[in-house]
Protein backbone atom coordinates (compact mmCIF):
# COMPACT_ATOMS: atom_id res chain seq x y z
CA UNK A 1 0.00 0.00 0.00
CA UNK A 2 1.27 3.24 -1.36
CA UNK A 3 2.39 6.32 0.97
CA UNK A 4 0.39 8.76 -1.20
CA UNK A 5 -2.96 6.87 -0.83
CA UNK A 6 -3.24 7.90 2.89
CA UNK A 7 -5.34 11.11 3.00
CA UNK A 8 -6.89 13.45 5.53
CA UNK A 9 -6.62 14.28 9.04
CA UNK A 10 -8.11 12.84 11.75
CA UNK A 11 -8.92 13.64 15.16
CA UNK A 12 -9.91 11.33 18.16
CA UNK A 13 -12.89 12.95 19.41
CA UNK A 14 -12.83 12.21 22.92
CA UNK A 15 -15.96 12.33 25.14
CA UNK A 16 -16.80 11.03 28.46
CA UNK A 17 -20.18 10.63 30.04
CA UNK A 18 -21.87 11.73 26.52
CA UNK A 19 -19.81 15.23 26.92
CA UNK A 20 -16.77 16.25 24.13
CA UNK A 21 -13.53 17.28 26.21
CA UNK A 22 -12.46 20.52 25.39
CA UNK A 23 -9.28 19.47 23.97
CA UNK A 24 -11.16 17.49 21.28
CA UNK A 25 -12.21 21.18 19.55
CA UNK A 26 -8.61 22.29 20.44
CA UNK A 27 -7.49 19.64 18.02
CA UNK A 28 -9.96 20.37 15.03
CA UNK A 29 -9.11 23.88 15.57
CA UNK A 30 -5.58 22.57 14.63
CA UNK A 31 -5.98 20.26 12.21
CA UNK A 32 -7.99 22.72 10.52
CA UNK A 33 -4.95 25.37 10.24
CA UNK A 34 -2.47 22.10 8.98
CA UNK A 35 -5.45 20.58 6.51
CA UNK A 36 -5.17 24.31 4.87
CA UNK A 37 -1.42 23.40 4.52
CA UNK A 38 -2.13 20.04 2.90
CA UNK A 39 -5.40 20.66 0.99
CA UNK A 40 -6.72 18.55 2.42
CA UNK A 41 -10.19 17.86 5.11
CA UNK A 42 -10.39 17.60 8.82
CA UNK A 43 -12.64 13.99 9.99
CA UNK A 44 -13.62 13.73 13.82
CA UNK A 45 -13.81 10.54 15.04
CA UNK A 46 -16.27 9.72 17.46
CA UNK A 47 -16.88 6.74 19.50
CA UNK A 48 -19.17 5.84 22.20
CA UNK A 49 -22.95 4.79 22.94
CA UNK A 50 -25.64 6.68 21.70
CA UNK A 51 -23.78 9.46 21.23
CA UNK A 52 -24.93 10.53 17.80
CA UNK A 53 -26.63 13.98 18.95
CA UNK A 54 -22.49 15.28 19.36
CA UNK A 55 -21.65 15.11 15.78
CA UNK A 56 -23.01 18.32 15.11
CA UNK A 57 -21.43 20.03 17.62
CA UNK A 58 -17.67 18.59 16.14
CA UNK A 59 -19.01 20.33 12.89
CA UNK A 60 -19.49 23.45 14.69
CA UNK A 61 -15.69 23.47 15.42
CA UNK A 62 -14.86 22.87 12.30
CA UNK A 63 -14.73 19.38 11.42
CA UNK A 64 -15.12 19.02 7.73
CA UNK A 65 -16.90 14.97 8.36
CA UNK A 66 -17.75 13.17 11.63
CA UNK A 67 -17.22 8.95 11.57
CA UNK A 68 -19.40 7.87 14.22
CA UNK A 69 -18.52 4.61 15.74
CA UNK A 70 -21.90 3.80 18.11
CA UNK A 71 -21.22 0.52 19.69
CA UNK A 72 -22.32 -0.27 23.46
CA UNK A 73 -19.13 -2.00 24.43
CA UNK A 74 -18.04 1.61 24.06
CA UNK A 75 -20.09 3.26 26.25
CA UNK A 76 -17.19 3.58 29.08
CA UNK A 77 -13.94 3.69 27.83
CA UNK A 78 -11.58 0.94 27.71
CA UNK A 79 -8.09 0.22 26.40
CA UNK A 80 -9.21 -2.47 23.89
CA UNK A 81 -12.60 -2.39 22.30
CA UNK A 82 -11.44 1.39 21.27
CA UNK A 83 -8.14 0.17 19.92
CA UNK A 84 -10.10 -2.39 17.55
CA UNK A 85 -12.24 0.74 16.63
CA UNK A 86 -9.69 3.02 16.01
CA UNK A 87 -7.68 0.83 14.03
CA UNK A 88 -10.50 -0.30 11.63
CA UNK A 89 -11.45 3.28 11.15
CA UNK A 90 -7.76 3.67 9.88
CA UNK A 91 -7.27 0.71 8.01
CA UNK A 92 -10.41 1.20 6.17
CA UNK A 93 -10.22 5.17 5.78
CA UNK A 94 -6.40 5.56 5.60
CA UNK A 95 -6.27 9.02 6.91
CA UNK A 96 -2.60 10.86 7.22
CA UNK A 97 -2.39 12.01 10.57
CA UNK A 98 -4.19 10.97 13.42
CA UNK A 99 -4.31 13.71 16.63
CA UNK A 100 -5.31 12.43 19.94
CA UNK A 101 -5.70 14.66 22.98
CA UNK A 102 -2.45 14.02 25.55
CA UNK A 103 -5.16 13.07 28.64
CA UNK A 104 -5.79 10.18 30.38
CA UNK A 105 -7.94 8.18 27.39
CA UNK A 106 -5.58 9.47 24.52
CA UNK A 107 -1.95 8.58 26.25
CA UNK A 108 -3.85 5.13 27.16
CA UNK A 109 -5.22 4.38 23.49
CA UNK A 110 -2.71 5.91 21.16
CA UNK A 111 0.39 3.81 21.86
CA UNK A 112 -1.75 0.85 22.09
CA UNK A 113 -2.76 1.72 18.59
CA UNK A 114 0.59 2.95 17.29
CA UNK A 115 1.82 -0.97 17.88
CA UNK A 116 -1.02 -2.08 16.55
CA UNK A 117 -1.36 -0.63 13.07
CA UNK A 118 3.24 -0.57 13.47
CA UNK A 119 3.35 3.52 12.71
CA UNK A 120 5.46 6.51 14.85
CA UNK A 121 3.30 8.19 17.60
CA UNK A 122 4.67 11.72 19.34
CA UNK A 123 3.77 12.31 22.92
CA UNK A 124 2.53 14.91 24.46
CA UNK A 125 2.86 17.99 21.41
CA UNK A 126 3.11 21.64 22.31
CA UNK A 127 3.10 22.20 18.59
CA UNK A 128 2.14 21.00 15.58
CA UNK A 129 2.87 22.21 12.18
CA UNK A 130 3.59 21.64 8.09
CA UNK A 131 6.87 22.33 6.68
CA UNK A 132 5.81 24.23 3.65
CA UNK A 133 8.55 22.60 1.45
CA UNK A 134 8.57 19.16 1.96
CA UNK A 135 4.83 18.90 3.48
CA UNK A 136 6.13 16.88 6.24
CA UNK A 137 4.11 16.93 9.67
CA UNK A 138 6.46 18.54 11.91
CA UNK A 139 5.21 17.37 15.62
CA UNK A 140 7.32 19.57 18.77
CA UNK A 141 7.19 18.09 22.48
CA UNK A 142 9.26 19.01 25.49
CA UNK A 143 11.90 16.77 26.54
CA UNK A 144 14.33 16.01 29.59
CA UNK A 145 11.06 17.43 31.92
CA UNK A 146 10.70 20.68 29.82
CA UNK A 147 14.09 21.42 29.82
CA UNK A 148 14.29 21.11 25.90
CA UNK A 149 12.15 20.79 22.88
CA UNK A 150 12.11 18.15 20.38
CA UNK A 151 10.98 18.26 16.82
CA UNK A 152 9.64 14.94 15.68
CA UNK A 153 8.88 13.57 12.40
CA UNK A 154 7.47 10.17 11.27
CA UNK A 155 9.46 10.24 7.67
CA UNK A 156 8.20 6.86 6.36
CA UNK A 157 5.15 5.85 8.13
CA UNK A 158 1.50 6.42 7.71
CA UNK A 159 -0.51 8.01 9.66
CA UNK A 160 1.83 9.98 11.54
CA UNK A 161 0.38 9.91 15.08
CA UNK A 162 0.53 12.50 18.07
CA UNK A 163 -1.14 13.17 21.36
CA UNK A 164 -1.49 16.81 21.67
CA UNK A 165 -1.57 18.79 25.41
CA UNK A 166 -4.60 19.88 26.24
CA UNK A 167 -5.01 23.55 26.89
CA UNK A 168 -2.28 24.50 24.12
CA UNK A 169 -4.29 25.05 21.06
CA UNK A 170 -6.80 26.99 20.17
CA UNK A 171 -10.05 26.33 19.43
CA UNK A 172 -12.06 27.94 17.09
CA UNK A 173 -15.08 30.24 17.49
CA UNK A 174 -18.27 27.48 17.47
CA UNK A 175 -20.39 28.05 14.20
CA UNK A 176 -24.22 27.94 15.05
CA UNK A 177 -26.52 25.62 13.76
CA UNK A 178 -24.10 23.72 12.41
CA UNK A 179 -24.86 20.43 10.43
CA UNK A 180 -22.53 17.56 10.39
CA UNK A 181 -21.81 15.15 7.58
CA UNK A 182 -21.63 11.60 9.34
CA UNK A 183 -20.62 8.54 8.17
CA UNK A 184 -21.62 5.48 10.54
CA UNK A 185 -19.10 2.49 10.78
CA UNK A 186 -18.83 -0.57 11.93
CA UNK A 187 -15.42 -2.03 13.06
CA UNK A 188 -17.26 -5.47 14.00
CA UNK A 189 -15.76 -5.65 17.08
CA UNK A 190 -14.75 -8.91 18.18
CA UNK A 191 -14.53 -9.66 22.11
CA UNK A 192 -11.60 -11.44 23.35
CA UNK A 193 -9.14 -11.95 26.48
CA UNK A 194 -7.98 -8.40 26.57
CA UNK A 195 -11.55 -6.91 26.91
CA UNK A 196 -11.02 -5.95 30.23
CA UNK A 197 -13.98 -5.04 33.13
CA UNK A 198 -15.18 -1.84 34.83
CA UNK A 199 -16.43 -3.34 38.33
CA UNK A 200 -16.64 0.17 39.80
CA UNK A 201 -16.64 4.00 38.52
CA UNK A 202 -15.83 6.29 41.54
CA UNK A 203 -15.76 10.19 40.60
CA UNK A 204 -13.99 12.21 42.44
CA UNK A 205 -15.77 14.89 44.56
CA UNK A 206 -14.39 18.47 44.16
CA UNK A 207 -15.19 21.77 44.48
CA UNK A 208 -12.54 23.13 42.84
CA UNK A 209 -13.48 25.29 39.67
CA UNK A 210 -11.38 23.73 36.43
CA UNK A 211 -8.37 25.85 36.45
CA UNK A 212 -7.97 25.44 32.43
CA UNK A 213 -11.57 27.37 31.69
CA UNK A 214 -9.85 30.51 34.13
CA UNK A 215 -9.53 33.83 32.88
CA UNK A 216 -7.49 34.43 36.05
CA UNK A 217 -5.72 32.09 37.69
CA UNK A 218 -4.05 33.20 41.68
CA UNK A 219 -1.33 30.09 41.97
CA UNK A 220 0.56 29.39 45.11
CA UNK A 221 3.92 27.75 45.69
CA UNK A 222 6.30 26.90 48.21
CA UNK A 223 6.26 30.22 49.38
CA UNK A 224 3.06 30.57 50.85
CA UNK A 225 4.22 28.74 53.49
CA UNK A 226 0.87 26.13 54.81
CA UNK A 227 -2.34 24.98 53.71
CA UNK A 228 -3.75 27.62 55.98
CA UNK A 229 -1.81 30.35 53.94
CA UNK A 230 -3.62 29.58 51.08
CA UNK A 231 -6.68 31.79 52.87
CA UNK A 232 -4.92 34.73 51.22
CA UNK A 233 -5.01 33.63 47.61
CA UNK A 234 -8.62 32.05 47.75
CA UNK A 235 -9.55 35.97 49.45
CA UNK A 236 -7.52 37.69 46.22
CA UNK A 237 -9.12 35.42 43.81
CA UNK A 238 -12.65 36.02 45.16
CA UNK A 239 -11.74 40.28 44.82
CA UNK A 240 -10.60 39.79 41.36
CA UNK A 241 -12.88 37.25 40.28
CA UNK A 242 -9.93 34.32 39.56
CA UNK A 243 -9.52 30.61 40.44
CA UNK A 244 -7.02 29.65 42.77
CA UNK A 245 -4.29 27.14 41.49
CA UNK A 246 -0.90 25.75 42.51
CA UNK A 247 2.93 24.75 41.52
CA UNK A 248 3.36 21.18 42.29
CA UNK A 249 5.35 21.63 45.55
CA UNK A 250 2.33 22.97 46.89
CA UNK A 251 0.51 19.60 46.05
CA UNK A 252 3.53 17.56 47.42
CA UNK A 253 3.03 19.19 50.36
CA UNK A 254 -0.39 18.18 50.87
CA UNK A 255 -1.52 21.95 50.73
CA UNK A 256 -3.36 22.10 47.70
CA UNK A 257 -5.70 19.27 45.34
CA UNK A 258 -3.57 17.21 42.47
CA UNK A 259 -6.33 18.61 40.02
CA UNK A 260 -5.47 22.63 40.76
CA UNK A 261 -1.53 21.89 39.77
CA UNK A 262 -0.01 23.59 36.65
CA UNK A 263 3.14 22.52 34.48
CA UNK A 264 4.74 19.75 33.08
CA UNK A 265 3.15 16.94 35.05
CA UNK A 266 0.25 18.81 36.00
CA UNK A 267 -2.41 20.93 33.84
CA UNK A 268 -1.36 23.15 30.78
CA UNK A 269 -3.11 26.62 31.52
CA UNK A 270 -3.33 30.13 29.68
CA UNK A 271 -5.55 32.82 31.43
CA UNK A 272 -5.74 36.23 30.61
CA UNK A 273 -3.64 36.70 33.93
CA UNK A 274 -1.63 34.32 35.83
CA UNK A 275 -0.66 36.17 39.30
CA UNK A 276 2.52 33.17 40.65
CA UNK A 277 3.28 33.94 44.25
CA UNK A 278 5.65 32.38 46.69
CA UNK A 279 6.24 30.06 43.30
CA UNK A 280 10.12 29.95 42.52
CA UNK A 281 9.27 29.15 38.79
CA UNK A 282 10.88 25.76 37.98
CA UNK A 283 10.88 24.52 34.04
CA UNK A 284 8.39 22.60 34.76
CA UNK A 285 6.61 25.31 36.28
CA UNK A 286 7.15 27.46 33.25
CA UNK A 287 6.26 24.93 31.08
CA UNK A 288 2.48 25.10 32.29
CA UNK A 289 1.98 28.40 32.33
CA UNK A 290 4.03 30.51 29.92
CA UNK A 291 1.90 31.28 27.48
CA UNK A 292 -0.19 33.31 29.86
CA UNK A 293 -1.56 37.09 28.35
CA UNK A 294 0.04 38.29 31.46
CA UNK A 295 2.59 37.15 34.39
CA UNK A 296 2.46 39.06 37.95
CA UNK A 297 4.84 37.38 40.10
CA UNK A 298 5.25 37.81 43.57
CA UNK A 299 8.31 36.51 45.53
CA UNK A 300 10.82 37.78 47.86
CA UNK A 301 13.61 35.99 46.26
CA UNK A 302 14.41 38.25 43.86
CA UNK A 303 16.42 35.70 41.88
CA UNK A 304 13.46 33.15 41.43
CA UNK A 305 13.37 32.34 37.65
CA UNK A 306 9.62 33.24 37.75
CA UNK A 307 10.98 36.95 37.25
CA UNK A 308 12.15 36.09 34.01
CA UNK A 309 8.64 35.23 31.97
CA UNK A 310 6.77 37.73 34.13
CA UNK A 311 5.80 40.73 33.06
CA UNK A 312 5.59 42.50 36.34
CA UNK A 313 7.91 40.91 38.74
CA UNK A 314 7.54 42.57 42.50
CA UNK A 315 10.03 41.41 45.02
CA UNK A 316 8.70 41.45 48.17
CA UNK A 317 6.80 40.26 50.85
CA UNK A 318 3.58 37.92 49.52
CA UNK A 319 2.17 37.86 53.26
CA UNK A 320 1.81 41.41 53.85
CA UNK A 321 1.18 42.17 49.70
CA UNK A 322 -1.36 40.19 48.70
CA UNK A 323 -3.50 41.34 51.75
CA UNK A 324 -2.99 44.65 50.78
CA UNK A 325 -3.88 44.05 46.82
CA UNK A 326 -7.27 42.01 48.09
CA UNK A 327 -8.64 45.60 50.25
CA UNK A 328 -7.25 47.75 47.57
CA UNK A 329 -9.57 45.63 44.66
CA UNK A 330 -12.39 45.06 47.36
CA UNK A 331 -12.49 49.24 48.03
CA UNK A 332 -12.06 49.65 43.83
CA UNK A 333 -15.08 47.32 43.64
CA UNK A 334 -16.73 48.71 46.25
CA UNK B 1 2.87 -16.01 40.66
CA UNK B 2 5.31 -14.82 38.57
CA UNK B 3 5.65 -10.94 38.30
CA UNK B 4 8.31 -9.25 35.44
CA UNK B 5 8.51 -5.49 36.16
CA UNK B 6 10.48 -3.55 33.84
CA UNK B 7 12.59 -0.60 34.99
CA UNK B 8 14.41 1.94 33.34
CA UNK B 9 17.19 4.29 34.81
CA UNK B 10 17.66 7.83 33.99
CA UNK B 11 19.24 10.63 34.47
CA UNK B 12 17.18 12.93 37.21
CA UNK B 13 15.54 15.58 34.97
CA UNK B 14 15.30 17.61 38.36
CA UNK B 15 18.74 18.48 38.53
CA UNK B 16 19.39 19.04 34.86
CA UNK B 17 20.73 22.58 34.25
CA UNK B 18 21.05 24.95 31.16
CA UNK B 19 24.06 26.20 30.27
CA UNK B 20 23.52 30.43 30.57
CA UNK B 21 25.28 30.74 27.22
CA UNK B 22 24.53 28.59 24.91
CA UNK B 23 20.93 27.28 26.18
CA UNK B 24 22.24 23.45 25.83
CA UNK B 25 21.56 21.36 28.32
CA UNK B 26 24.46 20.33 30.79
CA UNK B 27 24.87 16.78 31.21
CA UNK B 28 27.73 16.09 33.23
CA UNK B 29 27.57 15.39 37.11
CA UNK B 30 23.66 14.96 36.71
CA UNK B 31 22.74 11.57 38.47
CA UNK B 32 21.35 8.62 37.00
CA UNK B 33 18.59 6.93 39.31
CA UNK B 34 15.98 4.49 39.04
CA UNK B 35 13.20 6.06 37.10
CA UNK B 36 9.94 7.08 40.00
CA UNK B 37 7.45 5.14 38.84
CA UNK B 38 9.28 2.41 37.75
CA UNK B 39 10.33 2.09 41.16
CA UNK B 40 6.97 2.50 42.55
CA UNK B 41 5.79 -0.16 40.09
CA UNK B 42 8.59 -2.40 41.85
CA UNK B 43 7.30 -1.58 44.99
CA UNK B 44 3.62 -3.14 44.15
CA UNK B 45 5.11 -6.35 42.81
CA UNK B 46 7.43 -6.98 46.45
CA UNK B 47 3.96 -5.90 48.45
CA UNK B 48 2.41 -8.46 46.04
CA UNK B 49 5.10 -11.09 46.41
CA UNK B 50 5.20 -10.43 50.12
CA UNK B 51 1.02 -11.02 50.19
CA UNK B 52 0.51 -13.60 47.45
CA UNK B 53 3.83 -15.41 46.91
CA UNK B 54 5.72 -14.31 43.85
CA UNK B 55 8.65 -14.54 41.89
CA UNK B 56 9.50 -11.00 40.79
CA UNK B 57 11.79 -10.50 37.88
CA UNK B 58 13.15 -7.01 36.86
CA UNK B 59 14.29 -6.18 33.42
CA UNK B 60 16.03 -3.43 31.86
CA UNK B 61 17.21 -1.99 28.09
CA UNK B 62 20.23 0.30 28.20
CA UNK B 63 23.52 0.55 28.35
CA UNK B 64 25.61 -1.78 30.56
CA UNK B 65 25.77 1.63 33.23
CA UNK B 66 22.19 0.25 33.62
CA UNK B 67 23.32 -2.24 35.54
CA UNK B 68 23.15 -0.19 38.92
CA UNK B 69 19.28 0.32 38.79
CA UNK B 70 19.13 -3.52 38.40
CA UNK B 71 21.34 -4.08 41.52
CA UNK B 72 19.77 -1.61 43.04
CA UNK B 73 16.23 -3.83 42.56
CA UNK B 74 17.62 -6.57 43.79
CA UNK B 75 18.85 -5.22 47.22
CA UNK B 76 15.15 -4.17 47.18
CA UNK B 77 13.52 -7.75 47.40
CA UNK B 78 13.66 -8.74 43.59
CA UNK B 79 14.73 -11.98 42.52
CA UNK B 80 16.38 -11.87 39.22
CA UNK B 81 17.14 -9.09 36.81
CA UNK B 82 18.22 -9.15 33.04
CA UNK B 83 19.82 -6.50 31.04
CA UNK B 84 18.95 -5.90 27.33
CA UNK B 85 21.62 -4.43 25.91
CA UNK B 86 23.81 -3.78 22.82
CA UNK B 87 24.47 -1.46 20.04
CA UNK B 88 21.93 -2.63 17.73
CA UNK B 89 19.49 -1.78 19.92
CA UNK B 90 20.18 2.05 20.12
CA UNK B 91 18.75 4.97 18.55
CA UNK B 92 15.33 2.97 19.62
CA UNK B 93 12.15 5.32 19.78
CA UNK B 94 8.96 4.26 21.54
CA UNK B 95 7.93 1.55 19.34
CA UNK B 96 11.28 -0.44 18.76
CA UNK B 97 12.07 -0.01 22.19
CA UNK B 98 8.78 -1.79 22.79
CA UNK B 99 9.19 -4.51 20.59
CA UNK B 100 12.69 -5.51 21.79
CA UNK B 101 11.27 -5.34 25.31
CA UNK B 102 8.38 -7.56 24.78
CA UNK B 103 10.79 -10.10 23.10
CA UNK B 104 12.51 -10.54 26.16
CA UNK B 105 9.26 -10.78 28.62
CA UNK B 106 8.31 -13.43 26.31
CA UNK B 107 11.41 -15.61 27.16
CA UNK B 108 10.63 -15.31 30.51
CA UNK B 109 7.98 -16.60 31.89
CA UNK B 110 5.35 -14.11 33.34
CA UNK B 111 1.96 -13.92 34.78
CA UNK B 112 1.70 -10.04 35.63
CA UNK B 113 4.21 -7.14 33.86
CA UNK B 114 4.17 -4.33 35.67
CA UNK B 115 5.79 -0.87 34.26
CA UNK B 116 5.83 2.58 35.42
CA UNK B 117 3.46 4.91 33.62
CA UNK B 118 6.29 6.79 32.19
CA UNK B 119 10.09 7.61 32.69
CA UNK B 120 11.25 11.14 33.31
CA UNK B 121 13.84 11.83 30.32
CA UNK B 122 11.23 11.09 28.26
CA UNK B 123 7.78 11.47 29.31
CA UNK B 124 5.90 10.01 26.56
CA UNK B 125 3.56 7.04 28.76
CA UNK B 126 4.21 4.85 25.46
CA UNK B 127 6.11 1.97 26.19
CA UNK B 128 4.10 0.20 28.81
CA UNK B 129 0.91 -0.12 26.76
CA UNK B 130 2.89 -0.69 23.38
CA UNK B 131 4.57 -3.83 24.99
CA UNK B 132 0.84 -4.88 26.22
CA UNK B 133 0.00 -4.89 22.51
CA UNK B 134 2.86 -6.94 21.09
CA UNK B 135 2.40 -9.71 24.10
CA UNK B 136 -1.16 -9.70 22.81
CA UNK B 137 -2.05 -9.01 26.53
CA UNK B 138 -4.72 -6.50 28.16
CA UNK B 139 -2.92 -3.24 30.14
CA UNK B 140 -4.24 -1.54 32.53
CA UNK B 141 -2.90 2.28 32.47
CA UNK B 142 -2.09 3.91 35.51
CA UNK B 143 -2.43 1.81 38.39
CA UNK B 144 -2.89 3.17 42.33
CA UNK B 145 -3.94 -0.02 44.15
CA UNK B 146 -3.27 -3.76 42.64
CA UNK B 147 -4.97 -6.73 44.34
CA UNK B 148 -5.16 -10.54 42.71
CA UNK B 149 -8.71 -12.07 42.77
CA UNK B 150 -8.37 -15.75 40.66
CA UNK B 151 -6.12 -15.60 38.41
CA UNK B 152 -6.96 -12.06 37.99
CA UNK B 153 -5.91 -8.70 38.45
CA UNK B 154 -8.10 -5.67 40.38
CA UNK B 155 -6.66 -2.46 39.55
CA UNK B 156 -7.71 0.85 41.05
CA UNK B 157 -6.66 2.99 38.56
CA UNK B 158 -6.99 6.82 38.20
CA UNK B 159 -8.46 8.95 35.21
CA UNK B 160 -9.12 12.34 34.78
CA UNK B 161 -11.99 13.08 37.29
CA UNK B 162 -12.90 9.57 38.38
CA UNK B 163 -11.06 6.64 39.47
CA UNK B 164 -12.07 2.99 38.10
CA UNK B 165 -11.83 -0.21 39.70
CA UNK B 166 -11.08 -2.89 36.69
CA UNK B 167 -10.95 -6.33 36.79
CA UNK B 168 -8.50 -8.02 34.27
CA UNK B 169 -7.39 -11.57 33.46
CA UNK B 170 -4.11 -12.56 33.76
CA UNK B 171 -1.36 -12.06 32.05
CA UNK B 172 -1.80 -8.56 32.03
CA UNK B 173 0.74 -5.60 32.30
CA UNK B 174 -0.24 -2.69 34.51
CA UNK B 175 1.46 0.48 34.74
CA UNK B 176 2.05 2.17 37.59
CA UNK B 177 1.59 5.91 39.66
CA UNK B 178 4.49 6.80 41.71
CA UNK B 179 2.43 7.89 43.92
CA UNK B 180 0.90 4.26 44.67
CA UNK B 181 3.28 4.18 47.22
CA UNK B 182 6.66 4.58 48.83
CA UNK B 183 9.37 2.58 47.49
CA UNK B 184 10.88 0.38 50.70
CA UNK B 185 14.43 1.07 51.27
CA UNK B 186 17.59 -1.16 49.67
CA UNK B 187 18.60 -3.65 53.01
CA UNK B 188 21.88 -4.02 53.90
CA UNK B 189 22.01 -7.51 53.35
CA UNK B 190 20.10 -7.12 50.39
CA UNK B 191 22.61 -4.89 49.37
CA UNK B 192 25.71 -7.59 49.80
CA UNK B 193 23.29 -10.18 48.17
CA UNK B 194 22.84 -7.84 45.00
CA UNK B 195 26.37 -7.25 44.46
CA UNK B 196 27.91 -10.60 45.67
CA UNK B 197 25.48 -13.15 45.59
CA UNK B 198 22.48 -12.63 42.86
CA UNK B 199 23.30 -12.10 39.02
CA UNK B 200 22.50 -9.78 36.01
CA UNK B 201 21.83 -11.66 32.94
CA UNK B 202 23.01 -9.63 30.07
CA UNK B 203 21.02 -10.26 26.84
CA UNK B 204 22.04 -9.09 23.61
CA UNK B 205 21.27 -10.00 19.98
CA UNK B 206 21.83 -13.12 19.81
CA UNK B 207 19.68 -14.27 22.92
CA UNK B 208 16.78 -12.22 20.93
CA UNK B 209 17.74 -13.45 17.36
CA UNK B 210 13.98 -13.61 16.88
CA UNK B 211 13.37 -10.25 16.19
CA UNK B 212 14.39 -9.08 12.74
CA UNK B 213 17.00 -6.30 12.45
CA UNK B 214 14.25 -4.17 10.94
CA UNK B 215 12.73 -4.04 14.30
CA UNK B 216 15.30 -3.21 16.61
CA UNK B 217 17.14 0.27 17.01
CA UNK B 218 17.12 3.30 14.98
CA UNK B 219 15.80 0.86 12.01
CA UNK B 220 12.82 0.11 13.62
CA UNK B 221 11.27 3.56 15.06
CA UNK B 222 9.00 4.95 12.87
CA UNK B 223 9.78 8.75 14.19
CA UNK B 224 12.97 10.71 13.99
CA UNK B 225 13.94 13.36 16.15
CA UNK B 226 14.22 16.13 13.26
CA UNK B 227 16.19 18.61 15.63
CA UNK B 228 16.15 19.18 19.20
CA UNK B 229 17.07 23.20 20.96
CA UNK B 230 16.54 24.90 24.05
CA UNK B 231 13.16 26.35 25.35
CA UNK B 232 12.74 29.80 24.33
CA UNK B 233 11.19 31.72 27.12
CA UNK B 234 9.30 34.98 26.35
CA UNK B 235 11.38 37.76 27.59
CA UNK B 236 11.69 39.05 30.95
CA UNK B 237 9.56 41.98 31.67
CA UNK B 238 9.88 44.36 34.35
CA UNK B 239 11.02 43.77 38.33
CA UNK B 240 10.56 46.18 41.09
CA UNK B 241 11.66 45.84 44.40
CA UNK B 242 8.81 46.92 46.99
CA UNK B 243 9.20 47.44 50.91
CA UNK B 244 6.31 49.11 51.87
CA UNK B 245 3.17 45.78 50.93
CA UNK B 246 0.66 49.17 49.97
CA UNK B 247 3.22 50.34 48.22
CA UNK B 248 3.41 47.14 46.15
CA UNK B 249 -0.62 46.41 45.74
CA UNK B 250 -1.03 50.10 44.15
CA UNK B 251 1.92 48.99 41.86
CA UNK B 252 -0.18 46.19 40.95
CA UNK B 253 -3.82 47.67 40.89
CA UNK B 254 -1.82 50.17 38.50
CA UNK B 255 -0.83 47.88 35.95
CA UNK B 256 -3.96 45.93 36.07
CA UNK B 257 -5.83 48.98 35.03
CA UNK B 258 -3.75 49.99 32.30
CA UNK B 259 -4.05 46.30 30.78
CA UNK B 260 -8.07 46.66 31.23
CA UNK B 261 -8.50 43.59 33.50
CA UNK B 262 -10.20 45.80 36.01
Amino acid sequence: MSFQDYKGIFVFAQQVDGKLNSVSFELIGKAKELAADLDTTVTALLLGSGVENLCDELAAYGADKVILIDDPALKDYTTEPYAQAVTAAINKFKPEIVMYGATAIGRDLAPRISARVKTGLTADCTKLEIDHETKQFQMTRPAFGGNIMATIICPEHRPAMSTVRPGVMQKREPVANAKAIVEKFDPKLEKNDKFVEILEIIKNVSTAKDIMDAKILVSGGRGVGSKENFKILEDLADAIGGTVACSRAAVDAGWTEKDMQVGQTGKTVRPHVYFAIGISGAIQHLAGMEESDIIIAINKDETAPIFDVADYGIVGDLNKIVPALTEKLKALKA
Amino acid sequence: MKIVVCIKQVPNTNEVKLDPVTGTLIREGVPSILNPDDKAGLEAALQLKDKYGAKVTVLSMGPMQADAVLREALAMGADDAYLVSGREFGGADTLATSTTIAAAVKKLDFDLVITGRQAIDGDTAQVGPQISEHLGIPNVSYAENIEIEDGCVVVKRQYEDRHHIIKAKMPCLVTALGEMNTPRYMTPGGIFDAYREKEVTVWGRAELSELPDEALGLKGSPTRVAKSFPKSLKPAGVKEQFDDADEAANYIVAKLKEKFVI
